[in-house]
């Protein structure tokens, strides 16, 4: 990583005009050094100190966007080797394979399961990424068709591989305003494809048979001016792969070698028989610096585990994440139902809330805003105390959903329940377990 | 510009530590390298898998992971041999939930029995975790210890508040014990300098540092056993210098995701294969952070486990 706070505020106007959003050109400075501002917030940098201080300051491996509006997808980005470093910045895109061999009904379901598929948790949109289309047919139209047709019914981003240029160049050209990802440019056919890329502006995969191979055509195309690209090392057996990716890795953080300074690409779709196995293989990907992983198909019960994995490990380790304050209705809960409360760091609420529905006594569970810290080193922080729990409680419209005025508390925080009465003088303040593995029994005895 | 592969030069080493009685033993660490960096260490015990047998039957689990026992759920001895005979289990790891007194509170007495009928069914090596109850433990883990003297059992989970009494049984019959620490380096690191200064052996000590599931605070889990592994042989610190056990099975199955039906829930697609994926998933990301043995449950999650390990190792 490049330059200092310092370094980078004697580029600044220093006109201290607040329009960042940072008060000074010295605190914006130092955010950006740290990571946490982007210097397009800055209306007053000229273009070219701009630049300058953009690859100066640039990740060692570069951000690339594959796709447009809402559903571009942005990967690598990235600074450390381990997440707890720092964090992963950008998860990877798990891609649907799609071939112009394919029959239309196959192409038609596949399309529309990944179309379909959007989770939301704690916050968070998870989806499948991309989707790719390869020319197998060897014909130039049916591949151009495929490609229209997939055009017309996502908005997601596309990779696109052929590795003849002239029949990728005529299937692109009409959606190049897209910002597909272009696969990919070899030994034999870089020129060609590298102009390609250059005159459509789209970024470019780059496959080598191995490593070696790989970096001596990624640095002709970064010769050849181009930015954009993603890194394919061949790999096609996990061993191999793993290995690829934690020297691509490598190379860039702790050698800055620039032709690995790139996203990657694999393939476990190429790499099994069953899409159980191919799963695993994609995990290990999640893990080990995948970028841009293509699978065969893309089931509910392959990408949820998928994406549930990817989701912790691009976690950002310094910032806990949370969920929202409010009433959490666990079952078919009722006015005679159990209130419990408890802190809004995801892991409790999701904890939580499972013991309390594999419990099946329908509750009303209240999350408090917690700074998604959990119940003890909320409370220590001061942000579990009675006043706000009370303040909380009353505001939460909770009174008009139960008729009994019973709240169960984390058996953690019993010391705070005298004051919690005195806060809450209509409630009975009842304490409940300390492990949250306890409440189903809990909340089995439970009487109103 | 030609590259030169950036490799890490490792100056420590994970004990290597035998598990199960004489002439069956299975060893486990041994690891000069982070996971499956072969090329630029060794692995020279593969992680193996444990699979779980509980001491009365569950009451909770999701009909997908019961099936492939419903015929001996009901009998841990029987239950044993069929994941060894039919499932070929390396280990076994008897979970012995039922003695919490929060749930059917069965006797150290009781729990001793169902051990020794499941240690004289099996040869192969045997884990035996409590409920985690810290005084429970202590009662049922000595009687444990004491039935089956001398077959080097792993005993857990030992935590900071009874390691002493069940570190010193252990000593006194030749197990082995899982030292527990709440998902911290440091705690996990203090724990096993507690059990050194008892004089526990080197060779008898196996770390837990905690497991979450898939989606329920794993990548805590993850980034302390990563951390653990890279004290172990960057840094040398050889009180880390262990193998790490994750007790994952009991985690994934008793989330919420594993028990929805497709019916309710159909972007979450077909149960069985997304409960099996889970599991899964959830090992083959602590394998990539630093496990040695893994706690598991079903028979297809473990089959896709060991193939991963085995194409990991060999390369095909």
């Amino acid at each position: 990583m490049g330059l200092s706070g310092i370094e980078i505020f004697k580029k600044l106007p220093k006109t201290n005009c607040g329009k960042c959003g940072v008060p000074t050109c010295l605190a914006f400075a130092m955010k950006l050094a740290a990571g946490q501002a982007e210097l397009d917030a800055c209306p007053d940098i000229p273009d070219d100190v701009k630049e300058e201080i953009g690859e100066a300051s640039a990740p060692p491996v570069r951000s690339i966007v594959i796709g447009t509006g809402d559903r571009a997808v942005k990967l690598g980005g990235e600074t450390v080797l381990f997440r707890h470093e720092k964090r992963f910045e950008n998860p990877p895109a798990f891609t649907l394979l799609l071939s112009d061999n394919m029959d239309e009904t196959k192409i038609a379901a596949r399309l529309k399961k990944f179309n379909d598929i959007v989770y939301e948790r704690v916050g968070l949109v998870l989806r499948p990424g991309l989707v790719a289309i390869k020319a197998e047919s060897g014909d130039a139209s049916k591949f151009g068709a495929l490609v229209e047709k997939v055009c017309n019914e996502t908005d997601a981003g596309l990779v696109l591989m052929n590795e003849d240029t002239d029949a990728l160049s005529q299937a692109a050209g009409s959606c190049s305003s897209r910002k597909p990802l272009l696969y990919a440019a070899n030994k034999d056919n870089f020129e060609s494809m590298g102009n390609l890329a250059k005159e459509l502006s789209c970024p470019l995969a780059v496959k080598g048979s191995n490593l070696e191979e790989l970096s001596e055509v990624s640095e002709k195309l970064i010769a050849k001016g181009l930015k954009d690209l993603v890194l394919d090392s061949g790999a096609r057996t996990a061993k191999q792969a793993l290995e690829d990716q934690i020297i691509i890795r490598r190379s860039a953080l702790l050698k800055k070698f620039k032709p690995f300074g790139f996203p990657t690409i694999v393939f476990p779709c190429e790499m099994a028989d069953n899409l159980m196995k191919e799963t695993m293989i994609a995990c290990q990907m999640t893990a080990k610096y995948g970028g841009v992983i293509v699978m065969s198909e893309i089931e509910g019960h392959s990408v949820f585990p998928l994406l549930l994995a990817s989701m912790n490990i691009f976690t950002d380790p310094q910032r806990p994440m949370a969920v929202d304050q409010k009433i959490y209705e666990i079952g078919a809960a009722n006015e005679t139902s159990p209130v419990l409360i408890t802190g809004n760091f995801s892991l409790t609420y999701f904890i939580v809330s499972g013991e309390v529905d594999s419990s099946r006594v329908p509750s009303y569970l209240l999350i408090k805003d917690t700074e998604g810290l959990s119940v003890l080193t909320a409370w220590a922080a001061g942000k579990f105390a009675a006043d706000t729990v009370a303040t909380f409680v009353k505001k939460s419209g909770i009174e008009e959903k139960v008729k009994h005025r019973k709240l169960v508390i984390p058996g953690y925080l019993a010391t705070i329940s005298g004051e919690l009465e005195e806060e809450l003088p209509d409630w009975e303040i009842l304490i409940g377990p300390r492990e949250a593995s306890h409440l189903p029994a809990y909340l089995k005895q439970w009487k109103i | 510009m030609t590259f030169e592969i950036p490799k890490v030069s490792y100056t420590g080493k994970i004990r290597e530590i035998p598990l199960g009685r004489e002439g069956k033993t299975v060893i486990v660490g041994g690891e000069s390298c982070y996971p499956f960096h072969l090329f630029e260490g060794e692995m020279p015990n593969p992680p193996k898998i444990a699979m779980e047998v509980y001491d009365s039957e569950p009451e909770d689990w999701p009909e997908t992971a019961i099936e492939p026992f419903a015929d001996v759920i009901k009998e841990p001895a029987a239950w044993a041999r069929k994941c060894v005979d039919t499932y070929g289990a390396e280990m076994i790891a008897l979970q012995l939930a039922g003695t919490d007194p929060n749930d059917k509170d069965l006797s150290a007495d009781e729990a001793a029995k169902i051990t020794k009928e499941v240690s004289d069914a099996v040869d192969v090596p045997m884990i035996v975790l409590g409920c985690s109850n810290v005084e429970k433990d202590t009662d049922v883990l000595k009687a444990v210890c004491e039935v089956c003297d001398g077959r080097n059992l792993i005993i857990g989970p030992v935590a900071e508040g009874n390691y002493r009494a069940i570190g010193a049984t252990a000593i006194g019959y030749k197990h082995t014990v899982v030292a527990s620490t709440p998902i911290d380096i440091n705690l996990a690191k203090q724990l096993n300098i507690l059990l050194g200064n008892l004089n526990v052996p080197d060779e008898k000590i196996i770390i837990d540092p905690s497991t979450g599931a898939l989606g329920y605070g794993l990548e805590y889990c993850y980034s302390v056993m990563e951390r653990i592994r890279m004290a172990a042989l960057i840094q040398e610190d050889e009180r880390l210098q262990f193998p790490i056990i994750s007790n994952l099975a009991r985690e994934v199955w008793k989330t919420k995701e594993v028990k929805v039906p497709e019916s309710e829930a159909p972007l979450l697609g077909d149960i069985k294969k997304r409960g099996i994926l889970i599991e899964a998933l959830t090992a083959q990301c602590v394998l990539f952070a630093g496990a040695d043995i893994l706690v598991m449950r079903h028979p297809e999650a473990i089959s896709l486990v060991k193939e991963s390990i085995k194409d990991l190792m060999t390369g095909k």
